[in-house]
C-alpha cells in the first residue's frame, strides 16, 4: 500500500496527494494527520488535491473526516487546488464537503490559516483586556 | 440495453480488492481519453466507475468491469458494465435514494452514478447478483 507523505512547514502540515488513492490509503492518511497533528501542535493543515483527477464519494467523505478530526485537535484544515472538472462532478455527484474550507492554491490556503489564526488571537486579547478592567 | 455498437475488444478488469477500484479507474480514463471524450465527461465518467466498482467489490462481493468504446453512428462513447454473483439488490427504490446505505458509506455512490452518466442501466436479482451497465457519450 502506498503512503501520502506529510510535511510540516513551520506551524503547517502540508499533505500533497499525488497518487491515485486507494480506500486503504486514504484511511492510512487519516490516521497518520492525526497523530501528525498532536506530534508537532501544528494549528494547520493543508491539503493539495491538484494532482487528483477525481474526488469521489470516499475521498470526500475522507477529507470532510480528517477536517473534523483536526478541528478537535485544534487544527482547521484547508483543502486546495481544487480542479474545475473535479469540482463541477462532486457537484452533480451530491457530495458537500461539509466543514471544509477551501482555497485556490497553497499560498492562499496558508494565508487563510494565518488570517482565522490571528482573528482567535484578537478574541483572546479582549477577553483578556475585559478581564482586567473588570477586576482593577 | 444501451444503444450503440461496440468498437473494438471490449477490455475486463477484475474486482476483487481495494487496487482493482483503482485500476479500474486507470482503465476507464484510457479509455475515455481514446474515445474523446471532454474533460468534464472524462471526469464524470471516472467518478462513476469508482462509485460503481467500489460497490461491486462492498456489496457484491467482488466481480468485474468490462470497458468498451461504442457508436451510435452520430457520436463515440464508453459503456462500463459491472457484473458481480452477489446478493443482489432487494429493494431498488430505496437503493436510489441519496443518503441510503446499508454499508456505512455516504449512500451517494449508485444514485451519484446515475446522475453522472448519460445512460444507466440495472438488473439485480436476490441471491443472483446485479448488473449495472453505463454509458457516457462524447458531445
Amino acid at each position: 500500500m502506498e503512503r501520502v507523505p506529510i510535511l510540516k512547514i513551520g506551524d503547517i502540515l502540508l499533505v500533497s496527494i499525488q497518487v491515485d488513492m486507494s480506500d486503504q490509503t486514504a484511511v492510512q492518511l487519516q490516521e497518520d494527520l492525526a497523530e501528525r497533528i498532536v506530534a508537532t501542535g501544528c494549528h494547520g493543515v493543508i491539503i493539495d488535491i491538484t494532482a487528483l483527477d477525481i474526488v469521489d464519494s470516499f475521498v470526500g467523505r475522507m477529507l470532510s473526516t480528517i477536517a473534523s478530526i483536526s478541528k478537535v485537535l485544534d487544527a482547521e484544515t484547508v483543502v486546495v487546488g481544487m480542479r474545475p472538472a473535479v469540482a463541477i462532478t462532486l457537484v452533480e455527484l451530491g457530495l458537500s464537503l461539509n466543514g471544509i474550507r477551501t482555497a485556490l492554491n497553497v499560498e492562499r490556503g496558508m494565508e487563510l490559516i494565518a488570517a482565522s489564526r490571528a482573528d482567535e488571537w484578537d478574541e483572546a486579547d479582549v477577553d483578556e483586556d475585559a478581564e482586567t478592567t473588570a477586576t482593577p | 440495453m444501451t444503444a450503440g455498437v461496440d468498437l473494438g475488444v471490449p477490455a475486463t478488469q477484475a474486482i476483487s480488492s481495494d487496487e482493482d477500484v483503482v485500476r479500474v479507474r486507470q482503465l476507464v480514463r484510457t479509455t475515455a481519453v481514446a474515445a474523446r471524450l471532454s474533460l468534464v465527461d472524462q471526469t464524470k465518467l471516472v467518478t462513476a466507475a469508482s462509485e460503481l466498482a467500489r460497490n461491486t467489490l462492498i456489496y457484491g462481493g467482488g466481480g468485474s468491469a468490462e470497458v468498451t468504446t461504442v457508436e451510435d453512428g452520430r457520436r463515440r462513447g464508453v459503456r462500463i458494465v459491472f457484473a458481480d454473483q452477489g446478493p443482489g439488490i432487494p429493494n431498488l427504490d430505496e437503493a436510489f435514494t441519496d443518503g441510503f446505505t446499508t454499508g456505512g458509506g455516504l449512500g451517494l455512490g449508485l444514485s451519484g452514478a446515475r446522475r453522472l452518466v448519460d445512460d444507466f442501466d440495472i438488473w439485480t436479482a436476490v441471491g443472483e447478483g446485479t448488473r449495472i451497465t453505463v454509458t457516457k457519450w462524447s458531445r
